[in-house]
């Protein structure tokens, strides 16, 4: 089978984030930045598919140069090669742009299974699986907890808030994942080595045949008109339970009428 | 005035769900209300009196197994049809996974810019978003063609405008594309009448310090006395105490209720990120130096063992 795994570079979550003042784009410069997480769980369900069902797993990214760190980090978990759209043009993307070149970039492919996260940590749009979908005519199962591959066909169960559904479809397909699916292999020394040597293709946006103007803040389909900081939350009261701390607690909740 | 559209999230079991209530409200400033309902034989009627309460004066219906048998397609297939029937002013939509979804086929088709996560929207159709785990507020527009906006639950308070809605049947045409992928069970999991998490005005949320699955019966019994939804940290999901839908945070819900009580949670920054919006947030923690007393309003250090089971007796006595 052979899977294309999409991996996004974002900022860490567990450091402060903001949008650079300039251009209201994420400031990515002072980040630091990681694969996004949930694409950590795509890459290990396409190494398991592949695993089982052999193949080849192709990692694909739209991002700056610097996302190359995250490709790298990404091969070293066992992927064959990866695919880099890389064009000073993208900055500052929609999720409409970014799925055109997703989808093109896809095309050139020949996937029978595309793999992402269900979301991305920074936008958290939640809609590039879909996007892929629609722009390539192919089915997607989305959110999915667990995966069956049985020939050409998939199962998944598709975590929702009453419980979860299951959804079928045959390839090719895009397939997106949450990280209830799987535990995530950690890179090997021996797989680190290796991904330093794995094909990396590099693709600009003439390559793909993607005008400069359809993509980028050029040709988003939304921008952001003004961005404040949120006050930041300061602590409030603080009491230690010498034998009554539920009670205490109650009692605030009453002058708060919650109770 | 205008048609806003209104893409009603609702579902047989929970019925019209708050996030829809919310979204009229909002849409009653843009134009005409209309809702679009989406979902099995029978819906829109099933439906028709409670969006019709919060000021819909018509209601689209998209009924049937050809919209409700495949997974999300065929539903931006009728909202896209119908946009270029109506050419509304604005379209709403549930920040839900499904909604988001809705929302992202629905742009494509159209060539249209689509905003998530909006807390409120403008007469003008900017819509402000909440980004970054709650760290920012942005401002923003749709620059190419008509907004279509997802709305966070909890964001407003709905307000009724009791209108009369006229329903209009849609025949809604799936192509083979739509169809690609099928719906073939739909399992409710066990979650008794609590309300659903992301609509609840209190949640109370248990950690790792919670110990147990067992254990979460400690958390489950306030948050039934105080006719709220139940939350869980990631570790606590990890560690199999709760089941993952229930997760608040960076890669769970995000959450923005009146109350938010975290009970032996520390406060990571992936936590706060579904939940410090919250109004007011109340913690346990026998920790005195956890980071989450940094941002809550009232804070117990002490072993919730001890502290949430007299909590709960205490709010009995009190009824
Ligand atoms: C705070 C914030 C808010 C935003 N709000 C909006 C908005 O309202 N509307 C809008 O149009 N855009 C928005 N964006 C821009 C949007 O996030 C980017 O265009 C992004 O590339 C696609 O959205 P996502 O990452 O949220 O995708 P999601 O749909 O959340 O991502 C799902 C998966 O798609 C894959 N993927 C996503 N991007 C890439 C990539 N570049 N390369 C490879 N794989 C990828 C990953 O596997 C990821 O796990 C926002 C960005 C930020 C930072
Ligand atoms: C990319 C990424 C995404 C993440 N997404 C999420 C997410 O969506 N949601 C989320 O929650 N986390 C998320 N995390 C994990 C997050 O970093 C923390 O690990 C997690 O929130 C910790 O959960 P906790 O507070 O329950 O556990 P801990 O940090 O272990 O805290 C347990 C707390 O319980 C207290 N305690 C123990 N026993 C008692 C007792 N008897 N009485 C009172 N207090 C007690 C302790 O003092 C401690 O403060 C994410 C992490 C990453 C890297």
């Amino acid at each position: 089978m052979n899977i294309v795994v999409l991996v996004k570079q974002v900022p860490d979550s567990g450091a402060e984030r903001t949008l650079s003042a300039s251009d209201n784009t994420v400031e990515r410069g002072s980040a630091n930045n990681v694969i996004n997480e949930m694409d950590e769980y795509a890459i290990e369900e396409a190494l398991k598919i592949k695993e089982a069902h052999g193949g080849e797993v192709t990692v694909l990214t739209m991002g700056p140069e610097r996302a190359t760190e995250s490709i790298r980090k990404a091969l070293s978990m066992g992927p064959d090669k990866a695919v880099h759209v890389q064009d000073d043009a993208l900055h500052g993307s929609c999720a409409v742009a970014t799925s055109k070149v997703l989808a093109t970039a896809l095309g050139t492919l020949n996937a029978d299974l595309i793999i992402c996260g269900a979301e991305s940590t920074d936008g958290r749009v939640q809609v590039m699986p879909h996007m892929i979908a629609e722009r390539l005519g192919i089915a997607a199962l989305t959110g999915a907890r667990k995966l069956t591959v049985d020939g050409a066909q998939l199962t998944a169960e598709r975590q929702t808030d009453e419980g979860y559904e299951v959804v079928t479809a045959a390839t090719p397909a895009v397939v997106s994942v949450w990280d209830t699916i799987n535990e995530p292999r950690y890179p090997s020394f021996k797989g680190i080595m290796a991904a330093k040597k794995k094909p990396v293709q590099t693709l600009s946006l003439a390559d793909l045949g993607v005008a400069a103007d359809e993509v980028g803040a050029a040709g988003a389909t939304s921008a952001v008109v003004e961005f404040a900081k949120r006050p930041v939350r300061t602590a409030g009261t603080k009491v230690v339970d010498e034998g009554e701390g539920g009670v205490q607690l109650v009692q605030y909740l009453v002058t708060e009428k919650f109770v | 005035m205008a048609e806003v559209l209104v893409v009603v999230e609702a579902s047989q079991a929970a019925g019209v769900k708050k996030v829809t209530l919310e979204m009229l409200t909002i849409a009653r400033g843009l134009g005409e209300v209309s809702a679009v309902v989406l979902g099995g034989e029978g819906a829109a009627a099933q439906f028709a009196e409670k969006l019709g309460e919060y000021g819909a004066t018509k209601i689209y219906a998209g009924e049937g197994e050809e919209v409700d048998g495949y997974l999300v397609a065929p539903k931006a297939t009728a909202v896209a049809e119908l946009v270029k029937l109506v050419q509304p002013a604005a379209v709403l939509i549930a920040s839900s996974q499904e909604g988001k979804e809705i929302a992202g086929r629905l742009a494509v088709k159209l060539d249209n810019g689509l905003l998530t996560d909006a807390v409120e929207v403008a007469a003008d159709g900017t819509a402000t978003q909440v980004v970054f785990a709650g760290a920012a507020i942005v401002k923003s527009k749709v620059t190419k063609g008509l907004p279509i906006v997802t709305i966070r639950p909890n964001s407003i308070t709905p307000e009724p405008a009791p209108a009369s809605p006229t329903v209009e049947q849609l025949t809604v045409v799936a192509t083979d594309a739509d169809k690609l992928t099928k719906v073939v069970e739909r399992v409710a999991e066990q979650k008794g009448s609590r309300p659903e998490l992301t609509e609840a005005s209190i949640v109370v949320s248990g950690g790792r310090g919670v110990a147990s699955a067992d254990n979460f019966k400690v958390v489950e019994e306030i948050a039934d006395l105080l006719g709220g939804a139940v939350g869980a940290s990631r570790a606590a999901v990890d560690s199999g105490y709760y089941p993952h839908q229930f997760q608040v945070g960076q890669t769970g819900k995000t959450v923005s209720p009146q109350l938010y009580l975290a009970i032996g949670i520390s406060g990571a920054i992936q936590h706060r990120a579904g939940m410090q919006t919250s109004k007011t947030i109340v913690a346990v923690n026998k920790d005195a130096e956890a980071p989450i007393f940094e941002l809550a309003d009232y804070g117990v250090v002490g072993d919730l063992n001890k502290v949430v089971p007299q909590a709960a007796e205490e709010i009995r006595k009190r009824k």
